[in-house]
């Protein structure tokens, strides 16, 4: 119940009258105040500060310290006020919240002392209101990451007990931890440098013999770049089958980019070496070479900014998209423009439209090499045009790729969004559990205050009694004016378990609400199929065994409670009626002391005979039943 | 004492400011009300002037303006009941308080209901009830009003009951109450028979006593 109408109780109370003369039912009694006191102005001393207010505003949140008796620790006896050794500026806040209701945030304070201070004051911080709430969590978010930064760098502490296979990974991964590690970083480094360097001389023409043309050092050194080769493949492959080996998870290790480019990058020389000297192919086998070059990008794994890079790029797929997209464009028709405009030319270059793509692309990003040229006018006219639009047509993709890079650069925001998403969730499913709380609150008070009085009947001692006052007396009047609207009904209020159970097994017929109701948290919804499908009935509950209800139960006493069963089922509900409305004759006294429990009965839960889908027909007679009577009287 | 009632209370002054805004379609009227003096409330009702100070907190707080409208009013009620829907409770109940049929409630309508409520006569309680009933204010309830009460009632109750609510369940409880109160049979009750037979009832006169000690 929200605070601000918690001074409209009394109102509603008052308009409960209006239901008296409908009523079958004499009415429970009412919650008296044992000590009723004036409204007083307490003091609240925090640091020194002063605040003032009433008794009751902070009675209207009774489950946090200020609205409970844990206050009554803080009371200084000679100054008659509550002091508490606290920030007076977040306090602030705090008694706000018992004023308005809302919880606000202030962008000022650290997130850190502000969540200590709701801590000790026993306020849950998802009731910040939503004004305040975006800010709290991202203040929030962004500590939680900083704090996270720090950690990991004492995150590599090697941990006890790592099998063979574990410490591999963990040093293939992070090479830093160990001296092994390190050095096999850079031994398979300096090889990868040493294999890409190879490559290249290999192309460079060394010295020849004089009667013969320029031979590059590959041809002239074969043995000796054949084993340098040979040695590079064999470091590699023993490298991937060692990490093949470490993997956690194999499969998933083998689908990595880093896992093919190491496959990429020795597989020409396997292959090259199974197909040897054969003339046919030897030309796809020179091609293949070219895939060695792939090597070099086995220094990713050496270099942190590569990876964003490349990262980079991936993300930014869609404007690079983009940018392709509107070159092609551009180019097409430039292209199209600039061959019929030099069609007429003698001894033009622009042959074909496919032909002037050439010279669009050149001119288009300004790199001009003037092998094809435009010599009439049209042309040279349409040609200053491409050079100028292509200036504007790469320039405007590219600050998006830039600011997206660094964006990514700072913060992960996609991962953020997936996180703020789960957390909303986790929050409205808090709150919701929090509004839950209030009408399963008075479901728990009917059980426990009714099993508090049938202790009292059974004249156990008084301690016992203390079960059930721990609510406050809002609380308890709240319960009483359902409890009225109850008896003027006719119908308890049940939780939703119980109430698909006995639904099952009552009647077809429901009574349905007229509108979907304002507050409640379930939406009216449902017909009678959904309701069937749902499989929501927990084994404990027995379908399939009735319990008679008989007019044992008394109107005034529900007494489900002594152990957590329902498994009290009521026959076709026209007998039940009608057996209740028997009551109505006799004189039952409006006083709850006096005898009002004769007999309950209680059913042990047996296991479920039947699936909930079995119940589809009304289960007539009773089935075993461990039924036992418990007299409380 | 006529000059201390004068000096002291404050007439009620309904302030409407007008937005100046352009668009005409939105003119909003912004109302305060101010209640008549202490003095004069604590006269025309049953509660002192502690009590008529808690309660115009509690009004003032949920309601700065100072008037409550249908709406506010239906949401504060609903926040009682979370259970079921008592809009339509509270629709009925907001024109049993709105005396004056002017749409919105000030405190003095307020005060004056609940002082009925809690600290008049078992005749004027009736007579309110009665009131609230009497939907069409033609001093006769009829089935059908009462049928709407009673089946507002039960929407309070929501979904979740024991036993299950059934439809038929405002009927059978209209008709048990037609059954009690009509003396006469003629099918309608007046106020007179409704008093007389709650007379009767010393459930419903318990009952009515039961709320006495709400403030």
């Amino acid at each position: 119940m929200a605070a601000g109408v918690a001074a409209w109780l009394p109102f509603a109370r008052a308009a409960a009258i209006g239901w008296m003369p409908v009523a079958n039912l004499p009415m429970p009694v009412a919650p008296t105040e044992k000590n009723k006191r004036q409204d007083e102005v307490i003091i609240l001393n925090v640091s020194g500060r002063r605040f003032q207010t009433w008794r009751n505003t902070l009675d209207r949140y009774p489950d946090t310290l200020l609205g409970s008796s844990e206050k009554e620790f803080f009371y200084n006896e000679e100054t008659k006020e509550y002091f508490f050794d606290r920030d007076p500026d977040v306090f602030r806040s705090v008694l706000n919240f018992y004023r308005t209701g809302k919880l606000h945030y202030p962008r000022y304070e650290c997130i850190s002392s502000y969540d200590e201070e709701l801590a000790f004051f026993g306020i849950v911080p998802e009731i910040i209101g939503d004004c305040c709430y975006e800010e709290y969590k991202d203040r929030k978010r962004e500590n939680a990451e900083r704090l996270m930064d720090d950690q990991e760098d004492n995150k590599d502490a090697k941990l006890p007990n790592m099998t063979f296979r574990e410490t591999m990974w963990r040093a293939f991964e992070n090479p830093h931890t160990s001296t092994m590690a390190l050095v096999f970083y850079y031994v398979t480094g300096f090889f990868i440098a040493v294999s890409v360097i190879t490559n290249v001389v290999e192309t460079v023409p060394c010295g020849s013999a004089p009667n013969q043309k320029e031979v590059p050092c590959g041809e002239r050194y074969t043995v000796a770049f054949f084993c340098m080769d040979t040695a590079c493949v064999m470091i590699f492959t023993v490298e991937y089958l060692m990490r093949l080996f470490a993997a956690p998870n194999r499969y998933r290790f083998m689908r990595s980019v880093m896992s093919i480019i190491d496959v990429v990058a020795i597989l020409p020389y396997y292959i090259g070496l199974v197909m040897t000297d054969n003339e046919d192919v030897s030309g796809a086998f020179v091609t293949l070479r070219v895939f060695r070059v792939f090597r070099i990008f086995k220094f990713s794994r050496h270099s942190q900014g590569l990876r964003i890079l490349g990262y980079t790029l991936k993300s930014c797929a869609s404007e690079l998209g983009f940018l392709l997209f509107s070159l092609t464009m551009a180019i097409i028709i430039f292209a199209t423009v600039m061959f019929y405009a030099e069609k007429g030319s003698s001894s033009s270059k622009f042959t074909s439209i496919p032909a002037s793509f050439w010279y669009t692309i050149v001119t288009m990003t300004t790199l001009g090499y003037g092998d094809m040229v435009p010599k009439t006018i049209a042309g040279k006219i349409f040609g200053s045009i491409c050079s100028l639009s292509g200036v504007l047509v790469i320039a405007l993709p590219v600050p998006v790729i830039v600011s997206n890079f660094s964006r990514i650069y700072h913060q992960n925001q996609r991962a953020d969004k997936r996180r703020a998403q789960k957390v909303q969730k986790a929050r409205l499913a808090r709150i919701r559990l929090s509004k839950a709380g209030s009408s399963s609150a008075f479901l728990h008070s009917k059980r426990n205050g009714l099993f508090n009085e049938a202790l009292e009947l059974t004249s156990s001692t008084k301690e016992e009694q203390h079960l059930g006052k721990s609510s406050s007396l809002l609380e308890s009047q709240h319960h009483h004016l359902l409890h009225c609207l109850e008896k003027t009904t006719n119908h308890e209020f049940v939780d939703e378990q119980y109430y698909q159970q006995s639904y099952l097994e009552g009647g077809l017929q429901n009574y349905p609400p007229r509108s979907p109701s304002l507050s409640s948290q379930d939406g009216v919804t449902g017909t009678c199929c959904s309701r069937r499908s749902k499989k929501h009935n927990t084994p404990l509950r027995n379908a399939s065994a009735p319990a008679h209800m008989q007019p044992l139960t008394h109107p005034q006493t529900h007494h489900h409670g002594l152990q957590e069963l329902s498994t009290i089922h009521i026959q076709p509900l026209s007998t039940s009626r009608s057996s209740l409305n028997m009551r109505i004759d006799e004189p039952a006294p409006l006083n709850c002391q006096s005898s009002q429990i004769t007999t309950a009965i209680i059913s042990i839960p047996t296991p479920p005979v039947t699936t909930p889908e079995g119940d589809a027909h009304l289960p007539t007679g009773p089935s075993h039943q461990n039924v036992v009577k418990v007299s409380a009287l | 004492m006529g000059l201390v009632m004068g000096t002291f209370s404050v007439q009620t002054k309904p302030v409407t400011y007008h937005k100046d805004t352009a668009d005409d379609d939105f003119e909003m009227t912004i109302v305060c009300h101010r209640p008549e003096g202490l003095d004069q409330l604590e006269a025309q009702t049953n509660f002192n002037k502690r009590e008529l100070q808690v309660l115009y907190r509690g009004f003032k707080n949920e309601c700065p303006s100072g008037v409550v409208n249908e709406d506010t009013f239906k949401q504060i009620y609903s926040q009682f009941f979370p259970h079921g829907d008592a809009s339509t409770y509270a629709h009925y109940l907001f024109n049993a308080f709105d005396a004056g049929h002017t749409g919105s409630i000030k405190f003095e309508d307020f005060v004056t209901a609940l002082s009925i409520l809690l600290r008049g006569s078992v005749t004027e309680k009736l007579q309110w009830t009665f009131n609230l009933y009497d939907i069409n204010r033609d001093g006769y309830i009829n089935k059908e009003e009462m049928t709407d009460i009673v089946r507002a009632i039960y929407d309070m109750m929501g979904k979740y009951t024991y036993p299950v609510l059934k439809t038929d369940a405002p009927k059978q409880h209209v008709d048990a109450f037609f059954q009690k109160m009509d003396k006469n049979r003629d099918g309608v009750v007046t106020l007179d028979e409704f008093i007389l037979s709650c007379q009767e009832d010393e459930n419903i006169m318990r009952s009515l006593q039961l709320f006495e000690n709400v403030i």
